[in-house]
């Protein structure tokens, strides 16, 4: 049980008729970064709310640094630190403030949890604005000081609950390396996302998750390559010249592109990124069309689900929405 | 980064030592709450001013065109009036700081924290409680000033007083209840907007003989009214000779209104806490 500090078997959780949780399985090995990925009401949000000893689930069980989740939730409260959705910091205190608030309410003397404090501050480059109310903070500074807060007795397990949502990419980027810091230093993190791109540049395994369980887990890579990698967008400048650039795309592409008349667009699948762009503007310069917009891209998340389920995310969207409090 | 360890507590053990955790935790978040009262001394004194405004204007504006039933300073009758209903405005100050912080995270950042999670509702218990203790010496204050004085003994004066804070813990209750049922702060200013009726619809600023019949009988027994009788007649105030139940019962409801509100809100309070957990 060591080597798992998150475990989670057959999760079930209902709120009314809907089913939040069903069946839901997880194994976190020490000092990684298990990405949850999934739409809104996928259950994500559940998840960690009950790994968290917020929720009490259903059926099923989940221990956590090795202590049950419903049994012994006080212990489990001792080794975890929870990053919600919104930073759940107090707006009218400063930043040393609320750090020593939380450090005293996990018992700290007074003393100790004023040293703490001052280090969280300094680690998280707040030291300099400790003092100043958190009203007063930019929305990555708030971000800092919630994961600060998170961290007053250096919990072995971190959950992050879309931690970035509503940042701007400077601030998504300051929490990320934070992130990346700590699980340098041994922490292990399970971190719920709706961005593959997130969970690409912080989960060494992703789970993805749909309608409350699990339907598929691997690597970043080995979750992208199930689903053909990159793809090309080539917009046709004229309606009547969308055949042929689908045409000329599907010469280069790995399986038949998708076209979309209302957009222009052609999109497909490929698998050497730049040869193929290389390769698609060749034959659309051959052929002699006029392109509006041609580019790379990941697939998108929706991409991930219809490939994964046959479904789109707007299915899971139909599920009442996760309680979020 | 390699954040430096920290000795973490032990848990608690014995019972003893968890009551002991949990006073001290319960403190701890007392402490915030005067740490915002440090940090917004503008906010705190605007909220401490509101009711001598509405003394100032209920006692001077008006009060020239009431009379008291049985004679007697309307000044002297309209305080114990106001005194009541400053504990009842609490509520809302409870409802906002406990609908924040659900809305906010801040509750479940405590519920995932190993603190006592009786200490969230304790702390914030007695900080409404000191705010509120603190708003009505004020008003006393105030009182003093513009020519309202207790008649009685200090056993009688200390007993009114002693009334008006039990009212003030009952309807704690309810501000706890109806911030986690409402869990939304700007919602909270739409409930907000119902306290003042039930404030107005008792005996604080006019007597209940001057209401129609029914309205009457509302306002007396409304158990706003029943403490504002009470004290009116332990601090010796006029206006009092109410010939109904309730006004003849007054002390007796005085305690009685209080203890059933607690009786009700209380558990339903509790439930909605752990529903939390659902």
């Amino acid at each position: 049980m060591a080597t798992l500090p998150v475990l989670a078997e057959g999760l079930r959780k209902r709120y009314g008729k809907a089913s939040a949780l069903d069946g839901f399985d997880l194994a976190v090995p020490e000092g990684t970064v298990c990405g949850l990925l999934g739409p809104n009401g996928a259950g994500k949000t559940t998840a960690v709310r009950i790994l968290a000893t917020l929720l009490r689930p259903d059926g099923g069980r989940a221990r956590v640094a090795g202590f049950d989740v419903v049994g012994q939730a006080a212990q489990v409260r001792h080794r975890i630190g929870l990053l919600g959705q919104h930073p759940a910091v107090d707006e009218v205190l400063s930043g040393r403030q609320n750090l020593v608030l939380f450090g005293r309410l996990h018992h700290l003397p007074a003393a100790a949890a004023g040293r703490r404090a001052d280090e969280l501050l300094e680690r998280f480059g707040l030291a300099g604005t400790g003092a100043k109310p958190v009203s007063q903070y930019s929305g990555g500074m708030r971000r800092r000081l919630d994961l600060a807060a998170s961290l007053i007795l250096a919990p072995p397990v971190l959950f992050l609950d879309e931690p970035t949502t509503g940042l701007d990419p400077r601030g998504r980027n300051e929490v990320w390396e934070a992130v990346r810091a700590l699980v340098t230093a041994g922490t292990t993190v399970l971190l719920t996302t709706q961005y593959l791109d997130e969970a690409d540049q912080l989960a060494h395994r992703i789970s993805l998750i749909d309608q409350g369980r699990v339907i598929a887990e691997g690597t970043p890579g080995e979750l992208k390559s199930r689903l053909g990698g990159d793809r090309i967008d080539v917009v046709a400048a004229r309606g009547e010249e969308l055949a042929a650039t689908a045409a000329a795309v599907a010469r280069v592409a790995a399986a038949e592109p998708e076209v979309d008349p209302d957009t222009r667009r052609v999109s497909a699948p490929v698998r050497d990124r730049v040869a193929a762009l290389t390769e698609a503007a060749r034959e659309l310069d051959a052929a002699g069309i006029t392109v509006e917009d041609i580019a790379l891209r990941r697939p998108t998340l929706d991409e991930v689900f219809l490939h994964l389920t046959g479904h789109d995310t707007r299915a899971a969207d139909q599920l009442p929405q996760e309680v979020t409090a | 980064m390699t954040l430096p360890s920290v000795e973490a507590p032990p848990m608690p053990g014995t019972a003893a030592e968890r009551l002991r955790w949990s006073v001290a935790d319960a403190w701890t978040v007392t402490g915030r709450d005067l740490a915002h009262w440090l940090r917004q001394p503008a906010t705190l004194a605007m909220n401490l001013l509101f009711m001598v405004m509405v003394v100032l204007l209920f006692g001077y504006l008006f009060g020239g065109a009431m009379t008291v039933p049985g004679g007697g300073s309307y000044r002297e009758f309209l305080l114990p009036g106001m005194f009541a209903l400053s504990m009842l405005f609490g509520v809302e100050a409870t409802m906002i700081a406990v609908s924040t912080d659900v809305a906010r995270g801040v509750t479940d950042r405590f519920r995932a924290m190993p603190m006592a999670r009786s200490a969230v509702v304790a702390g914030r218990g007695i900080a409404d409680m000191l705010n509120s203790a603190l708003g009505l010496s004020l008003l006393l204050a105030c009182g003093l000033l513009v020519g309202w004085r207790w008649h009685g003994g200090a056993a009688a004066t200390l007993a009114a007083i002693g009334l008006l804070l039990l009212l003030r813990f009952a309807l704690i209750w309810v501000g706890v209840y109806l911030g986690l049922v409402v869990r939304n702060p700007e919602a909270v200013a739409a409930v907000q907007v119902l306290v003042w009726p039930l404030g107005f619809l008792s005996n604080a600023i006019a007597p209940t003989a001057t209401m129609p019949g029914w309205l009457g009988a509302v306002a007396e027994w409304n158990p706003v009214s029943a403490t504002i009788t009470a004290t009116r007649e332990l601090f010796g105030n006029p206006g009092l000779g109410g010939v109904s139940w309730a006004d003849q019962h007054a002390m007796l409801l005085a305690v009685v209104w209080p203890l059933v509100i607690l009786a009700v809100f209380c558990p339903l309070a509790v439930r909605r806490w752990q529903r939390l957990s659902r």
